[in-house]
């Protein structure tokens, strides 16, 4: 565990060196947000419509009292989208689409010997490789956030027409009223941190890849548990902290 | 010239290289030759860095690249050029961009004149316009022809090359060895072969190192490897029966 936990620090810093040249490194930081924010954005959007429509449909399900107002629907599904669903689910999800092609990516590359090459060339392997889909990561996973936050809580005002369990003029009450910008910030933090976890640790898992084409496939796959469990973990420390 | 002092490579407890001393002289094509695990690609990467020897240093022109830090290595490192076994060529960059790419980063040269480069480079290796191909579009032969290709971009003074022939017909092994013999020729590199491949010992071997048991058994020439009294030499070189009756004939 320690073992670990020093050699990916040391990666870390490695990672982050001044680069050879500034020009070559932003077309990859560019390349890596087209396949992380654009890549990412179909199922994004899929999964948030359908989180934020369940979750409305749900919490109107279980607020029969007559005594509360059914624009505490559009509340509480405003503030569990901002806080949990749409960082942590989203995350979840683009550690299986993108950490996993973030491990296999750089572990093909290393039994490959493709990052062999870049070494004898001069080049600094883990800034050129892992640096980019970072910064990718730290960008675009805190945008599919916001996007994600928008389109759930859409999904709620689709679930709502749609139903007629909660009057869609209540459900925007609810959404509207008694926001506290706290809940986005923690929001934000959360993606930051998640995008970090899942670009980081699927680098380190490919990065030092062993063997041949199982063995790519056991980075992914170690890359994909261990980014999950980091972010819960993170998740649970952040909301700690923060609320 | 490189040059290695009494480099020796463990691996845990298996002892790989043992207090190896070879001068690598420029102009010539020098082999490293040896059976399956004798320690030939070990020994090529103590050389270029890949691994870093348990004991022992590696000169290059006199300096002490063992002893050198990542950054300061990299002045070095630009004029290395390195054929891998498997090419290791970049899957999701053309050919062309892959012989760009060292340009890209350590050139201040224009567009036009990193693909003038690269056009170069491709007609050295009798692949001109096959530039927008990707690899999984080449050969086995023509993947290692990029891979020189992409070797000799940066005009390298140190040329490096595992198993050039390994996965090619006869005909395709003869063609890249007498490139790797133009090239040290054309350009004056010190060139470093690992091989098993007996053509290619008989014929571009300027200078060969016999590596048995993770020692260097044997040094001399093409020449002199068909008169030598090595018994471990012999029994690698002429193991097969055709290399036996072509010994007899000489």
């Amino acid at each position: 565990m320690l073992y670990h936990l020093g050699r990916y620090i040391l990666l870390m810093r490695l990672s982050f060196k001044k680069p050879e040249k500034f020009s070559v490194y932003w077309a990859e930081v560019m390349r890596e947000m087209v396949s992380i924010g654009i890549g990412s954005l179909g199922i994004v959007a899929i999964i948030s419509l359908f989180i934020g429509a369940v979750a409305t449909i749900q919490t109107a399900f279980q607020l029969v009292v007559d005594y509360i107002p059914k624009s505490v629907v559009g509340t509480i599904t405003r503030d569990s989208t901002i806080l949990e669903f749409s960082p942590t689910i989203t995350s979840l999800v683009l550690a299986g689409r993108v950490g996993s092609s973030i491990a296999s990516q750089i572990g093909t590359m290393r039994v490959t010997e493709q990052i062999d090459a870049l070494e004898i060339m001069g080049v600094n392997a883990p800034g050129f490789l892992i640096s980019p889909k970072i910064i990718a990561g730290i960008t675009m996973i805190p945008l599919l956030v916001i996007i994600s936050i928008s389109l759930g809580l859409f999904g709620g005002y689709i679930a709502c027409a749609a139903s007629k369990e909660v009057a869609v003029a209540e459900y925007i009450q609810g959404l509207t009223g008694g926001f506290k910008p706290i809940i986005l910030q923690v929001s934000m933090v959360k993606a930051l941190f998640f995008g970090y976890i899942i670009t980081s640790i699927c680098a380190y898992q490919g990065f030092y890849t062993s063997g041949g084409a199982l063995e790519v496939g056991q980075s992914a796959t170690r890359g994909v548990v261990f980014s999950c469990i980091m972010i819960l973990f993170a998740d649970l420390v952040i909301s700690r902290i923060m609320l | 010239m490189i040059e290695t002092i009494n480099i020796c490579k463990n691996f845990g407890d298996n002892v790989v290289l043992k207090d190896i001393n070879v001068q690598l002289k420029a102009g010539r094509n020098n082999l490293i030759i040896g059976s399956s695990g004798s320690g030939k690609t070990t020994l090529l990467k103590c050389i270029v860095g890949l691994h870093k020897p348990t004991s022992g240093e590696v000169l290059y022109d006199g300096q002490n690249f063992t002893k050198m830090h990542f950054v300061e290595r990299v002045p070095i490192r630009k004029q290395i050029g390195m054929l891998f076994q498997s090419s290791a060529l970049f899957d999701s960059m053309s050919v062309q961009d892959n012989i760009m790419f060292p340009l890209n980063l350590f050139t201040d040269m224009s567009k036009a004149e990193k693909i003038d480069r690269a056009n170069f480079c491709l007609e050295r290796v009798n692949l001109a316009g096959k530039n927008k191909l990707f690899p999984a579009e080449l050969s086995g032969g023509m993947k290692k022809r990029v891979g020189i290709a992409r070797a000799i971009s940066m005009q390298p003074k140190y040329l490096f090359v595992d198993e050039p022939n390994s996965g090619l017909d006869p005909k395709t092994s003869i063609l890249i060895d007498e490139l790797i013999a133009e090239i040290t020729v054309d350009f004056q590199t010190t060139t470093v072969v690992v091989t098993h491949d007996m053509n290619s010992v008989m014929g571009i071997g300027d200078h060969i190192i016999f590596l048995n048991d993770g020692q260097n058994w044997w040094e001399g020439t093409n020449k002199e490897i068909a008169h030598t009294d090595n018994a471990e030499l012999n029994a690698f070189v002429f193991a097969s029966k055709f290399m036996r009756a072509a010994k007899e004939k000489l």
